[in-house]
Parts: structure tokens; C-alpha cells; sequence
């Protein structure tokens, strides 16, 4: 059973998610818009599989989900997934994360601290940092 | 210079802090080798053929003095005592230690400095006009709107893992001086009818083994929604780049396999949806920015002129010391390509005498150039023969900018482990042949570049000639290639007219002249090709390049390929002779 944090704690799954849609990361989001609308088959949750460790395209669907079709429900990465990588998955909007295997989880939840501040505009904070700072 | 504020210097401690630990998991065999690349080199970091390197980012190539004291004192603390400038606007140490980088970092950062993202395949420094803000061909002052794109790219937490690194370049001015259009997006600023600042926004150009030329998507992009459209560019590459084959994975490849109308219509459709969203630039940040920055102050000063004579002095005027926006001050290129001496290398000695330097006379300031050069951007013009004396004392008053001994290498065979061929070795060889200064002048404006493999550190593609280290059979073996261009026109010396009277010939890339030269023929092979050239040209004015692209490779070629086995000595006494 893969380590899963959830809401930045360390939770125990030993079934995973009913109505779990997974997405590749040459999957279009866009085949979940109906879905996420309302129409059809509901969503328990969505998971973006990362492929490697330096593969860059969830990054980008998790956005989209979020601020393009509105999903509000659990976004989680799953693959090749480590501590180095949660600070800016968090910032695109996922947030449930099951690490790869060999993961220090306790460690890990350490990484969403990384950082205390990002200049972009993100899924949680829209506002970019020159729009505060101008504030 | 921009000054941090307390965000930008805790962003840049807790990445030190950050990198700390993945070195100490690295180390502590926590974290595997490809996982720590990915991580180091975004962090600077390489391992070479002989030891680590560590690339150390001089954001849109502005310098302090008291930073370039820090940099000396890591060269010779960390290292040997010396530092390689760049063509990417970087300073690189060739032999710190891997478990004292962290060290290095930390050092860094207290002097608002730092390694972010100078490797790895995410977005790289900014690359600007080392002429920003005193070129008297200016439209805007290009520093600000870098600076606003480095905070934008710094850690975005959506373009981390891109397909491929990623380099954008700013021009500020009418000519262009940062090659715009072999960057994979270049930006130029333009002013619309009414006066209103914008973009003309180009994607798609790039050196490297497919070299080519960027076009434009954009004819004017008005400035506030700069950071979304860069978004949206950065989100269709992210999202549809190649990732299967690292030689087909930058931009440029995506735009030539969809085709620049398609590529051109999702970014379109994509910023429409971003479009005056919440990272639509305010003017109140740019301001905020501008403030930010330190400005030289000043005097009321007339300008001072100087007869042009044949002394060393005036050469250096004429080659060496650039045209200002303010009356009484001139920007002035130091060279550091002397003969003997690898391009764009300095010692920590070198690097604290200069510093006194740019204290003394350009308000404490120096710009790192593109062609591994510094310029100092205030100097007041009655200072110039102090400055001269101080330069040329140093070894670092080489009248040569712009001209064919201004080589840009790169490190070559010597340093890197990518490397086909030395680079050098070959530049100093061809220095010590052009040695005479009245031929060099003669020769005209030239620009020679040299790579020691197909990754084109060197910008050999777009060297009037450009010379390229390639294999044969385990041989280094090098080919050359002319016609290339790296813009408009380079900036005018003396008169201040910017670029006109210049032919305005654009971007291009070079074409190979025939087979590839042993190390020891290319001296004689550039000679053959300055040879034609001076045969060729009409007059002065028309410059080697222009030459190429008047009457194309083939009489170039003729020349080098003939009798390519007599020495051009024993040639010259032949024809004397005949
Ligand atoms: S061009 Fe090749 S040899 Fe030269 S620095 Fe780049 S990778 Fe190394």
C-alpha cells in the first residue's frame, strides 16, 4: 500500500476511492469537462499519473481541472511522485499525494514548506505576488 | 541594479536551504543520481569531464561591483582562482566540490545572488542587451521588463519539468543586440501609433544541432498582458513538446511539426482563457520595479571630443568605447580577449581590480555581455584616458570589439564532457595569426564563433564564421560554416547613430563551406576566407557578412578549397612570383 497524503496529512487507504478516474499525462483533460460539469458518470476523485520524475505535463492538467472546468473534488498525484516535487504540485492544485516507493512520508510533509511565497499567479493563490505586494 | 526586497531574499535562502538538503540525502545515498540531476542542475550544477561545474546566473547580465567581489572571492575560496564568463550572460567555476556548493549558494545569496535555473530544463536567465538603458537607439529600458520576467520564471511551479530548457531574450532597442530570433520565444519591444509600449513576440528560433529561425505570432502584444501570453506559450510546450527524443524537444520542433499558424492559433486560444486573468501586469509593478533599481546619477556634462589619431588610444576609442544616451558620458566595452587568453576567462585578481574600476568610473556597476565581454555603461568621457591606462595595465583594453580576434568560444574540449573537439586552443591559434592590429582593423567588423560540439555553446550558427568541433573517427576534425548573423547590425561605434548606415541584414544562419579542417589548417583556412573577402568587397563598408550574402558561399569556397595543401606563405610567394 502506497503512502498517501491527503490534505497534508499522512492518511491510511487501503481501498482506493471509489469512482477513481485516472489521466495519463498525454490524456486531455478536456474528455472530463461533461463529467466534472455534472453530466455523466460521477467523480470520486482524479488522478494525474506522473511517469517519471521529470516529466512536466501534469503540472499543466492539474491547472486546467482546476481553473479551466472548475473540478473542486480530490486531485491526486500518483507515479513517480517524491518530497522534491509537492511544494509546486500543491501550487497547481493538487492535493492528495501517494508517494513512490522509498519516500520518507514524514520527511515529505516537510517540502509544502519549502517555500513561503511564490511570484505567480497559482490554483491557491490566484493573486500573483506583485498584485499583493503592490497591496 | 535591482535591489531585493525582503521576499526576493528569503525566496533565495530557502532555496540554498532547499538544496542543502537534496545534496545531503545525495550524499547520503537518499536520493538516486538521476533524480539528484534533475535537481542539481537546475541548481547550476553539472559534472563534467574533469569535475562538478557550477553555473552561476548574472540575471540579464547586470553586476555589482560588490558582487563581483563575492565572485572572486568564491573563485579563489572554492576553486582555482578564476572564472569562465559565458555566452548565456553566466559565470562558471570549473572545479568546486560537489559537498561545498551549498556553501557557494549560501555565499551567493548574501550578496543577492544565486545558481537558480541556469541548467535544467526549465526556464534559463534572460538574455538582454548589455546596452540596456544607455543605447541611444532605445524604446524601452529593457531591465525592467527582465526583471519582471525573472520573478515570472523563477520556480514557477508549472513549467519546473518543460520538455526541454528554455531561453528568452528581451531587446529594448532598434537594433538587435541579444538574437531575438534564435531564442526559443525573443521579445522586442515596439511602440504603437498612439505611443503605447507592446511586444513583437517571436517563438520557435534556436541554435543547437537543428539550428533555425524564430518567427513571429505576435506583431504587438500590449505590455500588461506579457505574462499571460508568456503562459499560454509556455503551456502548449509543456503540455505538447516532444518528450520522446531529447534532440526534437524544443520549442522549435513543436512549432515546425504542428506548423507556425497552428502552433500560433493554441496559443492564441489558450490566452484568450488566461487573457486579463489575475497575472495581467499592473502598472503599479512596474513602477514598483523601476523604483526598485538603482540609477547612476548623473552630471550636467558636455561631450568631449578626441582627434583621431593612430595611437593605441584612439583604436580603442574607435573600437572599444560605445555611444550614450547622455551627453558627456560613453559606455565602454572591456575586452577580454587578449591573445593567449581563454575567452571570457578571469581571475579573482582580474575580477577585484576590475571592480575598483567600475567604482571609480561607472558608478559601481558592470554589465556581462553575450559575447563574453563587460561593459562599463557610465563612464564619463574625460575619464576615458585614465580608464584606457587602467584597462590597458590590466591586459583588458584589447581594441578588438566587434572585430574578427573578438572570438566567442566555449569551453570546448579543455572543460566539458559533451565536447567533439577543442575550442581554445583553435581561438587562440587564430588570434596569434590576426595579430596585427592595422589588418584587423582593415578586415573590418567580423564576428567569429566557435563551438566544441553540435550544442552550439559557441553560437557558431550565427558567427559571420563559425567554426565547429566534430569527431572523425575519435579525430577532432572542424568544420566551417559563413554567413551567419546574429541580428541586425551590432551597436555603431562613436557617432551614436545606432544602426544606420549599417546594411540592416537579419537574423541568419550559416551554411558549411565543405568538408571539415584539422586544427592545424584553420588558421590558414580563415585567412583564405579574409583573403577572398578583401578580394570581393566593394568597398570598406561592405562587411564580410554582407559579402557572403551578395555572392553566397561559392568563391569562398573556391578560394579555401584551392591547393588547401600549400601553406598561404609559400602560396603568396607563388603568386609573387607568377
Ligand atoms: S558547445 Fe559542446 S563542447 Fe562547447 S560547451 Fe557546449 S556542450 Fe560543451
Amino acid at each position: 500500500m502506497p503512502t498517501l497524503i491527503r490534505n497534508r496529512q499522512i492518511v491510511d487507504e487501503p481501498l482506493p476511492p471509489p469512482d477513481l478516474v485516472v489521466l495519463q499525462v498525454t490524456d486531455d483533460p478536456a474528455v472530463l469537462a461533461d463529467r466534472i460539469g455534472g453530466r455523466g458518470a460521477p467523480i470520486g476523485a482524479i488522478a494525474v499519473h506522473f511517469p517519471k520524475f521529470s516529466d512536466g505535463r501534469g503540472y499543466s492538467i492539474a491547472r486546467l481541472l482546476r481553473e479551466r472546468y472548475g473540478y473542486k473534488g480530490e486531485l491526486r498525484a500518483t507515479g513517480e511522485v517524491a518530497r522534491d516535487h509537492l511544494y509546486a504540485m500543491a501550487q497547481c492544485g493538487f492535493d492528495a499525494f501517494e508517494l513512490r516507493a522509498g519516500e520518507d512520508a514524514r520527511a515529505a510533509l516537510g517540502a509544502f514548506g519549502d517555500f513561503s511565497e511564490q511570484y505567480q499567479s497559482t490554483v491557491t493563490q490566484p493573486s500573483p505576488l506583485f498584485r499583493r505586494r503592490a497591496g | 541594479m535591482y535591489r531585493y526586497d525582503n521576499i526576493d531574499q528569503r525566496l533565495v535562502d530557502e532555496r540554498v536551504a532547499q538544496f542543502r538538503d537534496q545534496t545531503r540525502r545525495f550524499l547520503a545515498g537518499e536520493l538516486g543520481e538521476d533524480d539528484f540531476r534533475a535537481l542539481r542542475l537546475r541548481n547550476g550544477l553539472y559534472v563534467q569531464r574533469y569535475a562538478p561545474m557550477l553555473r552561476i546566473a548574472i540575471p540579464y547580465g547586470l553586476l555589482s561591483t560588490k558582487q563581483l567581489r563575492k565572485l572572486a572571492s568564491i573563485a579563489r575560496n572554492y576553486d582555482r582562482g578564476y572564472g569562465h564568463f559565458s555566452t548565456r550572460q553566466n559565470l562558471q567555476l570549473n572545479w568546486p566540490k560537489l559537498e561545498q556548493v551549498p556553501d557557494i549558494l549560501a555565499e551567493l545569496a548574501t550578496v543577492e545572488m544565486h545558481a537558480i535555473q541556469t541548467s535544467g530544463n526549465c526556464v534559463r536567465n534572460i538574455t538582454a542587451d548589455h546596452f540596456a538603458g544607455v543605447a541611444r537607439d532605445e524604446i524601452v529600458d529593457s531591465f525592467l521588463w527582465c526583471e519582471l520576467i525573472r520573478q515570472w520564471s523563477t520556480f514557477h511551479p508549472e513549467f519546473n519539468y518543460l520538455p526541454r530548457k528554455f531561453k528568452i531574450a528581451v531587446n529594448g532597442a532598434v537594433a538587435d543586440r541579444v538574437a531575438t530570433f534564435v531564442h526559443d520565444i525573443g521579445l522586442h519591444a515596439v511602440k504603437d501609433a498612439a505611443g503605447d509600449i507592446g511586444f513583437r513576440v517571436i517563438v520557435g528560433g534556436g541554435l543547437g544541432r537543428t539550428p533555425s529561425v524564430g518567427h513571429v505570432i505576435r506583431e504587438f502584444l500590449p505590455w500588461p498582458h506579457l505574462l499571460t501570453y508568456l503562459d499560454a506559450i509556455l503551456r502548449v510546450y509543456n503540455l505538447h513538446g516532444r518528450r520522446d527524443n531529447i534532440h526534437k524537444a524544443r520549442i522549435k520542433i513543436l512549432v515546425k511539426e504542428r506548423g507556425v499558424e497552428k502552433f500560433r492559433d493554441e496559443v492564441e486560444a489558450e490566452w484568450l482563457r488566461l487573457r486579463d486573468g489575475p497575472a495581467t501586469v499592473t502598472a503599479e509593478e512596474i513602477r514598483r520595479i523601476e523604483a526598485r533599481f538603482t540609477r547612476p546619477q548623473y552630471q550636467k556634462l558636455a561631450d568631449v571630443k578626441y582627434p583621431e589619431t593612430k595611437t593605441p588610444f584612439s583604436a580603442w576609442m574607435k573600437r572599444n568605447v560605445h555611444a550614450h544616451q547622455q551627453p558627456g558620458y560613453a559606455a565602454v566595452s572591456v575586452s577580454l580577449k587578449k591573445t593567449g587568453v581563454p575567452p571570457g576567462d578571469m581571475t579573482s585578481a582580474q575580477m577585484e581590480r576590475i571592480a575598483e574600476l567600475a567604482d571609480h568610473y561607472s558608478f559601481g556597476e558592470l554589465r556581462v555581455t553575450h559575447e563574453q565581454n563587460l561593459v562599463f555603461a557610465d563612464v564619463r568621457q574625460s575619464e576615458l584616458p585614465g580608464l584606457w591606462h587602467a584597462l590597458r595595465e590590466l591586459g583588458l583594453a584589447t581594441p578588438n570589439i566587434g572585430l574578427l580576434t573578438n572570438i566567442v568560444c566555449c569551453p570546448g574540449g579543455d572543460f566539458c564532457s559533451l565536447a567533439n573537439a577543442k575550442s581554445i586552443p583553435v581561438a587562440e591559434a587564430i588570434q596569434r595569426r590576426f595579430e596585427d592590429l592595422d589588418y584587423l582593423h582593415d578586415i573590418g567588423e567580423l564576428d567569429l564563433n566557435i563551438s566544441g560540439c553540435m550544442n552550439a555553446c559557441g553560437h557558431h550558427h550565427v558567427g559571420h564564421i563559425g567554426i565547429l568541433g566534430v569527431d572523425k573517427n575519435g579525430e577532432e576534425w572542424y568544420q566551417v560554416e559563413i554567413g551567419g548573423n546574429q541580428g541586425q547590425s551590432t551597436i555603431s561605434n562613436r557617432d551614436g547613430e545606432g544602426n544606420r548606415g549599417l546594411s540592416l541584414i537579419s537574423a541568419s544562419l550559416g551554411k558549411v563551406i565543405g568538408p571539415s579542417f584539422a586544427r592545424a589548417d584553420v588558421p590558414d583556412v580563415i585567412e583564405r576566407l579574409i583573403d577572398a573577402y578583401l578580394g570581393l568587397r566593394d568597398s570598406e563598408n561592405e562587411r564580410f557578412v554582407d559579402v557572403v550574402h551578395r555572392t553566397g558561399v561559392e568563391p569562398f569556397k573556391k578560394h579555401v578549397y584551392a591547393n588547401l595543401d600549400q601553406k598561404p606563405a609559400d602560396r603568396r610567394r607563388a603568386l609573387a612570383a607568377a
